[in-house]
């Protein structure tokens, strides 16, 4: 198993005594001493991730979805060619066509799954974008800088959860309410969902979880032994979506 | 030398009017699309590339009509191709600048186009697309005029110009690879999944660059008092029957693996291009087409009989041609995001606007291979004289 981060602080720690105690201990501790210092930014080391409980999803309520395009000026363009979703709702088998057959139960069959860009460990996404537009942070959040981003569309055919809309046109004029602490788009570029960044900045958890009265969405920090969303990871059964393509998608589902 | 484009008979400039009145329709249909946005064309957000991407694809290959001739010649001493060089050369330069118009006629802001040059991003493949085509056209423009000049003035190149035409031999196989690593390092597409993407765009591009240039070497000696040669035409001929015969090969290869190893996510792509899916299927009669083209092609270029005559080479290489379009130049971009990752079938047509814009650009190239094509033939003409 991988060291996790945590425990690579504290081997980073050792590092610092053993650089302190054996001026000549060897390199890789000075490597690991700059590394461990970089690393102080962040005060705790964190993964973001989401659970979704489709158990707790009630059919038909759009709550989060309402939460979500509302506090983040996301257009409402009706037309499936233009059409620009942060979190959508898509059934089960489309969600997780690799868990699909015959015989699904537990009312699992065509029941509807929350969808939202999986701020993947490996994002496919940054890794084609020519412009660094899309990146990751060091909080595993992957980002969208409207501003850089060309509007090239590789990161769309790189994601493999079709997780990217496209502002095929000025998507002002389709925006019921504008919430003025958040940027509008313009044409060209490509968004997606931000893990609720600038509420998080705020020390808000995201719009989706917050507006959920079924608590089925729930968000934390895995890195974090003692969190809420580790409890729940830990007694509770999760998948993921499409796990072998390698990208390390952080929102598991409680089926 | 560039004078010589400017003297011409009635019929160059009626050509050269004729390509710049397309130009402008094209133009005015792009104003539209930058005030509209790349709305107005038939992509949507599961299928986000269409007929501009498309086109780059194919225009890639297009190029590769400069190293089949360069090859032979340099590396091999076959004087025939000597005299063409140059053509095929002005065909790569002519397509290269395609490829990059419609790279920025794709982008929704094409404005900050300059952060790839800005944000230099090594681990993304159209960073190094973008070096390897301008490479690969600062090279054949250098090489090309170059190597005309010093013809002119009958005498050798610059010495300097050697290296860099044994330069742009690999580097034309760069940029088919390239273009293919756009398309097959990406996880959840399966149709573009496939180590065999980049030996496919260069079997199709040894196929379809030769191809165009036997059918303007016969434009040419058809107008002008140049001639290309008739063993030239005839090895270009054989050339594109054995890259025909590799990519259909190639593709061959490709059915095997997808319907024998029956995994649906590389399955469902080949059955909505050639029997369609959940209804749709909008493709499948331009696939067939393609298909059917490629086997003629190749029994009129394979057979010598027929390969020989050279009204039926001609044909069999527009054949080529349009076979090998509607195979990279559409289907190939379109039905990597048919269905989308989420099992969705929504089909691609492109808008006429779209349509407009594309002929646009493909008339621009046109005429940049016009003007080059002019002053080398008058050039060769008054040398031959
Ligand atoms: S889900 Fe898609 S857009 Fe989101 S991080 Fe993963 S690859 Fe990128
Ligand atoms: S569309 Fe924007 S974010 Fe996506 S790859 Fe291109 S520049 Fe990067």
């Amino acid at each position: 198993m991988k060291i996790d981060r945590r425990g690579f602080l504290k081997i980073g720690g050792l590092g610092i005594l053993g650089v302190a105690v054996k001026p000549v201990i060897d390199v890789v501790s000075k490597v690991k001493l700059a590394e461990a210092s970089a690393k102080k930014r962040v005060l705790v080391e964190k993964r973001l991730a989401m659970v979704v409980n489709l158990k707790n999803c009630k059919e038909g309520c759009t709550d989060c979805i309402n939460a979500c395009h509302g506090v983040h000026n996301v257009p409402d363009i009706a037309n499936p060619k233009d059409e620009i979703k942060w979190i959508w709702t898509e059934s089960y088998e489309k969600a997780f066509p690799d868990q699909e057959h015959r015989f699904i139960g537990g009312g699992m069959k065509g029941s509807p799954a929350i969808l939202l860009c999986n701020h993947c460990d490996n994002p496919s996404c940054v890794r084609v974008c020519p412009t660094k537009a899309t990146f990751k942070r060091e909080d595993g959040i992957v980002m969208m800088d409207y501003h850089r981003c060309i509007g090239c569309r590789f990161c769309m055919a790189a994601c493999p959860y079709g997780s990217r809309s496209f502002n095929w046109r000025d998507p002002r004029p389709f925006i019921k309410k504008i919430n003025p602490n958040f940027p509008t788009r313009t044409k060209g570029v490509v968004e997606k969902c931000n893990f609720c960044e600038e509420r998080l900045a705020k020390g808000l958890i995201p719009a989706c979880v917050e507006s959920c009265k079924n608590k089925a969405l729930a968000f934390g920090n895995v890195e974090e032994p003692n969190s809420e969303i580790r409890g729940i990871l830990r007694s509770n059964y999760t998948i993921r979506r499409k796990p072998g393509l390698g990208t390390g998608p952080q929102i598991y589902y409680i089926v | 030398m560039f004078e010589k484009a400017l003297i011409g008979s009635k019929k160059y400039w009626g050509l050269v009017i004729g390509l710049l009145a397309i130009m402008g329709v094209g133009a005015i249909f792009y104003l539209q699309q930058w005030n509209y946005g790349l709305g107005i064309t038939g992509m949507s957000r599961d299928v986000s590339w269409g007929l501009y991407i498309a086109q780059f694809t194919f225009l890639v290959g297009v190029a590769a009509s400069a190293v089949m001739v360069v090859l032979p010649y340099y590396l091999h001493n076959y004087k025939a191709f000597g005299r063409i060089t140059i053509l095929g050369e002005f065909v790569a330069v002519a397509s290269v600048i395609m490829c990059l118009v419609f790279i920025i006629a794709d982008l929704g802001q094409p404005t900050r186009a300059l952060n790839i040059v800005l944000y230099p991003t090594p681990n993304s493949i159209l960073f190094w697309d973008m070096i390897v085509l301008n490479g690969y056209l600062l090279l054949n423009i250098l090489i090309g005029w170059n190597v005309l000049a010093s013809e002119r003035k009958s005498v050798p190149p610059p010495a300097w110009v050697k290296p860099l035409i044994y330069i742009s031999i690999p580097w034309a196989v760069s940029i088919h690879t390239v273009t293919a690593f756009i398309y097959a390092g990406l996880p959840g597409r399966g149709f573009w999944l496939t180590a065999i993407m980049a030996p496919r765009f260069l079997a199709s591009a040894f196929a379809g660059g030769p191809a165009l240039l036997i059918l303007l070497s016969l434009i040419i000696r058809r107008f002008t008092k140049f001639d290309p040669g008739k063993e030239a035409i005839q090895n270009l001929g054989k050339i594109v029957a054995y890259a025909m015969a590799t990519n259909v090969f190639f593709i061959l290869l490709e059915i095997f693996t997808v319907f024998y190893s029956q995994i649906p996510e590389h399955m469902h792509h080949f059955e909505y291009i050639f029997a369609g899916l959940e209804g749709h299927g909008k493709l499948v009669p331009w696939m067939w087409t393609s298909v059917s083209l490629a086997v003629l092609s190749l029994i009129l270029l394979v057979n010598p009989i027929t390969r020989r005559r050279e009204g039926i080479l001609a044909l069999a290489c527009v054949i080529v041609f349009v076979s090998l379009w509607i195979e990279k130049g559409f289907a190939l971009v379109v039905t990597g995001f048919i269905p989308s990752p989420l099992g969705r079938v929504f089909e691609y047509s492109p808008t006429i606007p779209e349509i407009l814009i594309t002929l646009g650009v493909w008339a621009m190239g046109f005429l940049i291979l016009v003007v080059l094509y002019k002053i080398a033939v008058t050039v060769k003409e008054e040398i031959e004289a």
